[in-house]
């Protein structure tokens, strides 16, 4: 569903893709693992085209997104997650939500209001609140609720249990499995090997900006000595 | 009591068009991040455009459809001026943009004086509301009740439009970050231009509707465009109700002050919107602005390094010539390279601060004309010798700006250089109302230099001197411990901090400096014209050297002395057209589009794409 091919991107003069290759299909929830500067925020970033690669194609059901401009790629049906969630601070709950609001899109589910205040309960208590006034838990659980406001067929969630109390960590990963149950692909990136193994099926290990690992989670946990060299501090 | 009730109602009534335009501008800062200086020219449009519709439209149908027509055309204009002129630069660094509305000013006032001419023109009466009416004894015009009316109803709507629907809420999201709401699937250029047309009739709405008023005339833009600052800086940046308030704050303050000080009324506007940021920084409704908010993220700072002995050969070569100018130019020509020497070191006293301290004051004629003003005054009021006077210029200016830094500091980013707009108009005004001292619109003359200096010659000398050494001055002070101090406080004011720079007492000295400096300029520039007028002061001065400095490139050292031979030469030979202001907006505009890192930065990458300069990697 998602092909990355042969990806080079930059900060500047800063090479931070370094022909980075994987694919996610249809379905999965694939975690991109890598440790903190491997490149994982900036894979998420070129996908969107918010970091527009210099070189390398990306393909997303068909269209290459490589120039495209943001509002473009998310309207083909990829939900962003930024990893600094990024929520509209002066704008209310239900606010934000409709700043993600698109038409409903084949073959993907139509979120409304109430199926997301069902997915994250303390939403629903807090729609007329600010976005400023909510706590980290709560805006992480709000950008996520946005992005599906926009009906994505593919989610790319950036750090999802960054600097998050444990018990909403476990929320996230029910979060997660619940919309692979709704058919909806997934691509997360993470540290945390823990997180990963509790909700991915495959895993893509990065360090400086290219790949070294592509493969299931069980063959992940097969290799003791990858997760040694990429991932252990 | 009725006469009191009566001047308030006034005050009220005028508060309307000056709400609309600020709104308008506040709505198109808040999304694009442009201050957009055009928006005093769509409202000149606006009461234009509305004065020819009511030709054609008659009755009082035809009057108030007139109104509205105008907002509309007036807003299709501003999408024109969007998607044509700020789209093609919305990439380019911060503020850049700002010339690009300068341009856009210029062509919209030969535009106007084309098609309408330079006659003023009359408002007609609005059909039906032509009487006034007796109100606890005292006359109200009847038609300053019906703005009273309306204007609460369009801040509703407005204010209904912001809150209520999805429009408003992508706006508001938007305000806060831009990227984001693109990568959540809305076309960004759609809302930009959205806002922008929404923005400009707004502006032509309050310019349709102050026709019975004041009529049309071809300084509208400029008039209004101070007082419009001055709203939004004193309502909060960004706020309606703050933009509502502060107009009528303003705008009955104003009514109050012809009445009873009709010597200070311009004053008294700028001292109280410094009252107020006192108080409070951010205006009445504002918030502070957070520096690197999610948006635009530039290309990183080059360091800037001493000239090689490549460039100083050259730079040597060219005063060179310049040196031996008397011997083959002709005497118009040493007088108009003496103006342009002396605009090069106005220019580059802006550019030290903006380019180097990343201060960008839109108010630098102050200090310029504050120069020129303190050496005229001296030789008019105490016959002071002209090399005393010369010297007591800089001092002066550097005063004043010891000052006005001291207030404008507490401010970052556009605020800041609103509020040096406002301290620079509040100084015009000073100067324009204070007639007896100043003998305003007048100005004052017979500013003559010493008889050794009169000589035309020997005044291009001194002012060569006096202006190349100032320049090299400044730039030594770039080099100099002081100037790298400057240069972190741009980049990473905490960072600077943390390591034992006290940011602000920099930028402060360097605005004292640069203050200085400009008043430097502005002494040369009384004695070699030997006058002096309210106009050193204007907006239109601080913009030259703005445009300048942007064009030439803020990011480099040169920028702003190779600015200032551009424009001032461009200028010299436009100015002998008619409708020169036209050629010089259009020319600026395409500046801004094809060289978006002004003459000397663009030069410079063409440069090292051909690979005639060395970039800074290879030379690692």
């Amino acid at each position: 569903m998602l092909e990355i091919a042969a990806v080079n991107s930059f900060y500047g003069k800063a090479h931070v893709l370094s022909d980075l290759s994987f694919t996610v299909a249809r379905g999965q929830v694939a975690a991109l693992l890598g440790r903190n500067g491997a490149g994982k925020s900036t894979t998420m970033k070129s996908i969107m085209q918010l970091v527009v690669p210099r070189s390398g194609a990306i393909r997303f059901m068909g269209h290459d997104l490589v120039g495209l401009p943001p509002h473009r790629v998310a309207k083909l049906g990829l939900g962003y997650v930024p990893e600094d969630r990024r929520i509209f601070t002066d704008l209310t709950v239900l606010e934000n939500l409709e700043v993600g609001r698109q038409p409903p899109r084949d073959g993907t589910v139509t979120w409304t209001h109430e199926m997301l205040f069902e997915l994250f309960p303390n939403l629903a208590e807090r729609r007329h609140n600010r976005g400023k006034e909510m706590s980290g838990g709560e805006q992480q659980m709000l950008t996520i609720a946005r992005t599906l406001m926009g009906n994505p067929s593919f989610v790319l969630l950036d750090e999802p249990s960054e600097g998050i109390a444990p018990v909403i960590v476990e929320q996230m990963a029910r979060v997660i499995l619940q919309l692979k149950s709704e058919g909806l692909t997934v691509l997360l990136s993470e540290q945390n090997l823990h997180f990963a193994r509790a909700v991915a099926d495959v895993a893509v290990i990065i360090e400086g900006g290219a790949q070294k690992f592509h493969g299931t989670l069980a063959e992940l946990n097969a290799h003791p000595e990858i997760r040694d060299a990429y991932l252990s501090v | 009591m009725g006469f009191f009730i009566a001047q308030l109602l006034t005050g009220l009534a005028n508060a309307g068009a000056l709400f609309m335009v600020a709104s308008g501008l506040s709505l198109i800062f808040g999304v694009t991040r442009i201050v957009n200086f055009a928006h005093g020219s769509f409202y000149m449009l606006g009461a234009y455009v509305g004065y020819s519709l009511m030709q054609v439209l008659p009755g009082m149908v035809g009057f108030w459809t007139s109104i509205l027509l105008a907002g509309v055309i007036v807003g299709l204009i501003g999408v024109i001026v969007e998607i044509c002129v700020l789209r093609p630069v919305y990439r380019a660094p911060e503020l850049f943009q700002l010339v690009a509305t300068f341009g856009v000013i210029l062509v919209i006032q030969d535009l106007t004086l084309m098609i309408w001419g330079a006659e003023d023109k009359l408002g007609p009466r609005a059909p039906g509301l032509a009487g006034v009416v007796r109100i606890m004894g005292e006359p109200i015009p009847k038609y300053d009740l019906a703005l009273l009316a309306i204007t609460p109803f369009v801040a509703l709507a407005l204010w209904y439009l912001i809150t209520r629907t999805r429009v408003g809420v992508l706006v508001r999201a938007a305000t806060q970050d831009r990227e984001m709401v693109g990568a959540l699937g809305v076309n960004q250029s759609w809302l930009f231009t959205g806002v922008f047309f929404l923005g400009c009739a707004l502006a032509g709405l309050g310019g349709a509707l102050q026709l019975p008023k004041g009529g049309a005339d071809l300084l509208m833009d400029f008039n209004i465009l101070t007082a419009v600052f001055v709203v939004v800086v004193i309502g909060g940046m960004g706020s309606l109700p703050g933009a509502y308030l502060a107009a009528v704050l303003i705008s009955v303050l104003g009514v109050f002050g012809v009445t009873y000080m009709p010597q200070s009324t311009l004053v008294l506007m700028f001292v109280i919107m410094v009252l107020v940021l006192m108080v409070r920084p951010y205006g009445l409704f504002g918030r502070p602005e957070v520096a690197g908010e999610h948006g635009q993220v530039g290309e990183p700072e080059r360091p800037i390094k001493p000239a090689g002995a490549q460039v100083r050969m050259i730079v040597a070569a060219g005063l060179a010539l310049l040196g031996l100018m008397p011997l083959y130019g002709s005497s118009f020509a040493l007088v108009l390279t003496t103006d342009i020497l002396i605009f090069c070191l106005f220019a580059a006293s802006l550019h030290f601060i903006l380019g180097l301290g990343g201060l960008v004051s839109f108010g630098h004629a102050a200090f310029f004309g504050g120069g020129a003003y303190v050496a005229a005054l001296l030789v008019t009021y105490a016959d002071t010798p002209m090399e005393l006077a010369m010297l007591l210029a800089p001092l002066g200016a550097g005063m004043a700006a010891i000052i006005i830094g001291w207030v404008c500091l507490r401010l970052t980013g556009v605020y800041f250089a609103m509020l040096t707009l406002a301290f620079s108009q509040l100084l015009w005004s000073l100067v324009f109302q204070w007639g007896e001292v100043t003998r305003g619109d007048d100005g004052l003359v017979n500013i003559w230099p010493s008889s050794w200096a009169s000589g035309t010659t020997v005044y291009f000398y001194l002012s060569l001197v006096i202006c190349v050494g100032g320049i090299l001055f400044l730039r030594h002070a770039a080099h100099a411990p002081f100037g790298y101090a400057l240069r972190a406080a741009r980049d990473s004011a905490r960072q600077a901090e943390a390591t034992g720079i006290n940011t602000k007492r920099v930028q402060w000295a360097a605005f004292a400096l640069a203050g200085a400096m400009a008043g430097l300029a502005g002494g040369l520039f009384v004695f070699s014209k030997g006058s002096v007028f309210p106009n050193e002061l204007e907006i239109a001065r601080s913009f030259d050297a703005l445009i300048v400095v942007f064009l030439g490139g803020v990011k480099t050292l040169a920028g702003g002395v190779v600015g200032g031979v551009a424009l001032e030469g461009v200028k010299d030979v436009l100015t002998r057209f008619e409708y020169w202001r036209l050629a010089l907006g259009v020319l600026i505009i395409v500046v801004v589009i094809l060289a978006p890192d002004g003459l000397v930065g663009t030069a410079r990458k063409l440069a090292e794409r051909t690979g005639l300069l060395r970039t800074p990697e290879d030379s690692k």
